[in-house]
């Protein structure tokens, strides 16, 4: 349950970027969120309204975009998509890889008035 | 924050202690009525506060309530990143070698731990950081070793996060070339996810558990460096294929080192030690 702290780790960012701004409250948050990141979508969808609650994204909308996880293979160079961090090679079978997208969690931008 | 998702806020639930302040082991603060948590589930109230009622007489905008879009860009653990990287730039400074030991609950992490203080201590000067969510009772452990030590105790988190480090080693008063033992909340899936600043992270397992573990929970494996086997005297006792379990670990890190031992007997510790020396040099 460690996404009460990713949450509230989004909290901290708004709060401080709509103070930089000047604005009162956030209407849109969109983030991005790897499918490897370690984040559960459901338990994040569960905290976010404790998370929220008196903050600058009390009524905001939440957009997520869910970047799927996809790796390079060290020995052979193939890319592929992978679910796991266990996957290992389609073509070669190493477990040989580089994570190239899916661990991301971040916050891409704010709409705010 | 949430008293009913298994986590503190994270800012008012984390408490630090020092053994030696304390002189029972009852922890200091008292649980003050919680009062039951809000969770406004029931569709909030959306009353529209547009409270200036149509100014249509007056032409001048009111340019702060324009919509403005930030392109923000920013990794939503950059915080507990920055403590980390400030951590570790400390204790590479102090030459302080760091371990993050994670596990489940009953690997016998701390059971490791003391064994290791009580044969190395003449050789190493040790100092010691507890996580747990309760108690100071693995931090009366390894004071009783007389080994510098501080509790962290979590609250409702399920993990160490670098700042609560951060506070916890200034009170810690840690010497130069020293050996810091940092022991993480019981917890084989949060963890992995908060840098503490750490120079290795080491993931132990037990031979009680499941040969699967590492697929199952393959964050933690993936982001460890060493992976303890514990209690290898009880294999004649239990259905695990080490061999398998190792095979599970690789595929998820091909880069894991592994060391089968037993803190109860003392089998392979050896094997930790010189592992132990080896890095921190």
């Amino acid at each position: 349950m460690h996404e009460l702290s990713v949450a509230l780790g989004i909290v901290k960012i708004a709060e401080d970027e709509t103070a930089k701004a000047g604005a009162e409250k956030v209407e849109l948050i969109e983030l991005e969120i790897g499918t490897l990141a370690g984040v559960d979508f459901e338990s994040l969808e569960f905290v976010w309204p404790a998370a929220v609650k008196d903050t600058v994204l009390e009524f905001a909308l939440k957009k997520i975009s869910v970047l799927k996880g996809k790796a390079k293979c060290v020995d052979c160079d193939t890319v592929f998509e992978i679910q796991h961090l266990y996957d290992s090679c389609p073509e070669c079978g190493s477990n040989f890889k580089g994570i190239i997208q899916g661990k991301e969690l971040r916050v891409k931008a704010l709409e705010v008035v | 924050m949430c008293g009913t998702c298994g986590c503190g806020n994270g800012e008012n639930g984390v408490s630090i202690h020092n053994p030696k302040d304390l002189k029972t082991n009852e922890h200091g603060h008292h649980h003050h009525d919680e009062p039951a948590h809000e969770h406004t589930h029931d569709g909030h109230t959306h009353t529209h506060s547009h409270d200036h009622a149509h100014a249509h007489e007056h032409d001048h905008q009111h340019a702060h309530h324009q919509k403005k879009v930030i392109e923000v860009e920013q990794d939503i653990l950059h915080h507990n990143d920055v403590m980390a990287a400030r951590n570790r730039g400390y204790f590479e400074a102090k030459n302080i070698f760091a371990l993050n030991l994670v596990s489940s609950p009953g690997s016998g992490k701390t059971s490791l731990l003391e064994r290791t203080l009580k044969d190395l201590k003449t050789e190493i000067p040790f100092f010691v950081i507890e996580g747990d969510q309760q108690t100071m009772n693995d931090a009366n452990r390894i004071a009783a070793i007389d080994i510098p030590v501080i509790q962290i105790n979590t609250g409702k988190g399920c993990h160490l996060e670098s700042d609560a480090i951060f506070d916890a080693v200034k009170r810690l008063n840690i010497t130069d070339n020293t050996v810091l033992m940092i022991e993480n909340v019981g917890n084989l899936v949060c963890p992995s996810m908060f840098d503490l600043g750490e120079s290795k992270r080491v993931v132990i397992i037990s031979t009680t558990e499941g040969e699967d573990k590492p697929i199952k929970y393959p964050d933690m494996f993936h982001t460890s460096d060493l992976c303890i086997i514990n209690k290898i005297d009880l294999l004649p006792y239990v259905h695990i294929d080490v061999e398998k379990l190792k095979q599970h670990a690789l595929k998820v890190n091909p880069k894991l080192q592994f060391i089968e031992l037993s803190a109860t007997t003392g089998e392979g510790m050896n094997t930790w030690y010189d592992w132990l020396k080896k890095q921190k040099n």
